[in-house]
């Protein structure tokens, strides 16, 4: 069968893939937790990768919330529903859209930055430098980098979050002509702490998947400057889809029973 | 020669896929000896180098190094042997994210825990011998020229004064001035050391000035290794060519592949 056998061969290229990343993976977390630990270099790449998402994640998510106030009163108005529209925006942000646009928005801009410098650190020899200077790759390059995103990405999402919801109550209060204090209320009426917290640990997964792509990609990657063009945009495709797979499994983890 | 060799290389095969770099090289290393191993460009120089360093693993065959096997050691006994050994890599392979005295101190304060203030000052007298003032230490290494680099790289190398000196291609890509400081450079260092260096490079004056002997690495083996003196009068017939560059001779181009 001619058509079956490419068919295979890349189905078992990407058993392949899988098989690498996840070692990749074990590798990194056995070695997120034996010493010895790069503080300096942890701080920094917190610095890289949360501190300089913020200004992204707060526009994406502000007019997030904002589109979000105005099209739920739109569509709930049909039925008389607009008094669910500060519930709404309030739920969905915290559970859906902080999480999954604040990682899409930081696996473009991090995943990216990620692949190319470690993968210009292959093809230059710098990470065989490094070796030969009795340091670990691993702990000073991969660790920091998975370690900061795993937790600079909950802190962002949750800053994120109360954006958008503000975003929400701007257009809910300015062009919607809600009031103020009832908009208030009606946001926090019926939030439950499971609802934030499955969005933080939501962030949480995908700055580890972001991290962990970026670095995978770029310690992988080979053949010069395009080489390393090609793990960045395998960093970014790759980070972006697993974090859409990643984000039904964790809601079904947490909201089906 | 002395007691047992530094370096010792015996029937070292490695293949790349389908494709058969290295099909037993044997090499001996005595301390405090240099050799050079030339070889035509794509004939597995570098992999041995890497192989030699435990950066990539041989299919079969055995790296001693102090005696010590090399070829499936623990973590530990590699650590151990590039404690003891520097790298002067083909690009200088200088960290760009750190500037040029922490590029050289590196190996100091990562490796060997040493206060940053204390490396610091190593640093700026490892440049000093490379000929390289205390000016550009805060600078970051993209901003100075190949042999500059090259220099910032060899005094990485023997930072943390190192037995074993490796060279991948010390010469290449510089101005034949620059090459010649450099190899100046290098025999002066692994004199003061009193290290054992082994230098990859296909540049034959570079070669001549910076080995006591030279091995010359063809197909995958070494098919000649002596003294440097006896190159001009060896009769190999392959070396022959090769120190002429003739491209009308024995070897197998195979320019094809290259
Ligand atoms: N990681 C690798 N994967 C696949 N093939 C490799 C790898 N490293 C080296 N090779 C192949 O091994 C051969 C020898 O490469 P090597 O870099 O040792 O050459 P070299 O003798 O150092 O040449 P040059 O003088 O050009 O640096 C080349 O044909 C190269 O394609
Ligand atoms: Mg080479």
């Amino acid at each position: 069968m001619p058509i079956l056998a490419p068919i295979g061969r890349i189905f078992l290229a990407f058993l392949a893939v899988v098989g690498r990343v996840t070692i990749f993976a074990v590798k990194t977390l056995v070695h997120c937790v034996t010493p010895r630990f790069y503080f300096r270099l942890i701080f920094k790449q917190m610095c890289e990768i949360g501190y300089y998402s913020l200004p992204v994640v707060a526009m994406t998510t502000l007019f997030a919330g904002m589109v979000l106030a105005l099209q739920s009163y739109s569509g709930f108005s049909r039925f008389s529903a607009e008094s669910a529209v500060a519930t709404v925006v309030v739920i969905s942000m915290t559970r859906e859209l902080g999480p999954v646009l604040a990682g899409l928005m930081v696996a473009g801009r991090v995943g990216a930055a990620i692949a190319a410098e470690i993968g210009t650190m292959r093809v230059t020899e710098q990470i065989d430098a490094l070796v030969t200077l009795s340091t670990n790759p691993f702990k000073y390059l991969v660790v920091p980098r998975v370690l900061a995103g795993l937790i600079t990405l909950p802190i962002l999402v949750f800053i994120g979050d109360i954006i958008g919801v503000m975003g929400g109550y701007i257009v809910g209060v300015n062009k919607l002509s809600f009031n103020s204090g009832s908009y208030i209320q009606n946001t926090f009426q019926y939030l439950e702490t499971l609802d934030v917290v499955s969005g933080l640990v939501k962030a949480a997964v995908f700055g580890f998947i972001i991290t962990l792509m970026g670095c995978y990609q770029g310690y992988h990657s080979r053949g010069g400057a395009q080489g390393v063009g090609q793990a960045t945009t395998n960093a970014v495709v790759s980070s972006s889809i697993l974090i859409l797979i990643a984000n039904y499994v964790v809601t079904e983890l947490f909201f089906v029973r | 020669m002395s007691d047992s060799p530094k370096i010792s290389l015996t029937d070292l095969h490695k293949g790349f896929g389908t494709k058969k770099v290295l099909q037993g090289v044997n090499l001996d290393v005595a301390a405090g000896e240099s050799v050079a191993i030339i070889g035509g460009s794509g004939t597995g120089k570098s992999v041995t180098l890497k192989c030699i360093l435990g950066l990539l693993t041989p299919d079969s065959g055995s790296i001693k190094i102090d005696g010590v096997e090399m070829v499936g050691a623990d973590r530990k006994t590699n650590e151990a042997m590039q404690a003891k050994s520097g790298m002067l890599f083909q690009g200088a392979a200088l960290f760009d994210s750190l500037s040029v005295w922490e590029n050289v101190a590196f190996g100091l304060i990562e490796g060997q825990g040493m206060p940053r203030k204390e490396a610091h000052d190593i640093a700026i007298k490892r440049l000093s011998d490379v000929g390289l003032g205390p000016e550009i230490a805060p600078l970051s290494p993209a901003s100075l020229s190949g042999g500059m680099q090259k220099r910032v790289g060899l005094a990485r190398a023997i930072a943390t004064r190192p037995e074993i000196l490796f060279f991948d291609e010390p010469t290449t890509g510089i101005d034949p001035i620059m090459g010649d400081v450099i190899n100046d450079l290098i025999v002066k260092c692994t004199r003061e050391l009193g290290a054992c260096a082994l230098t990859i490079t296909h540049d034959m004056a570079s070669a001549r000035k910076i080995a006591d002997r030279i091995a010359f690495l063809y197909k995958g083996t070494i098919i000649w290794d002596g003294p440097v003196a006896d190159v001009e009068t060896s009769d190999n017939p392959y070396l022959q060519q090769f120190i002429s560059g003739n491209t009308e001779g024995p070897l197998d181009l195979d320019l094809k592949h290259l």
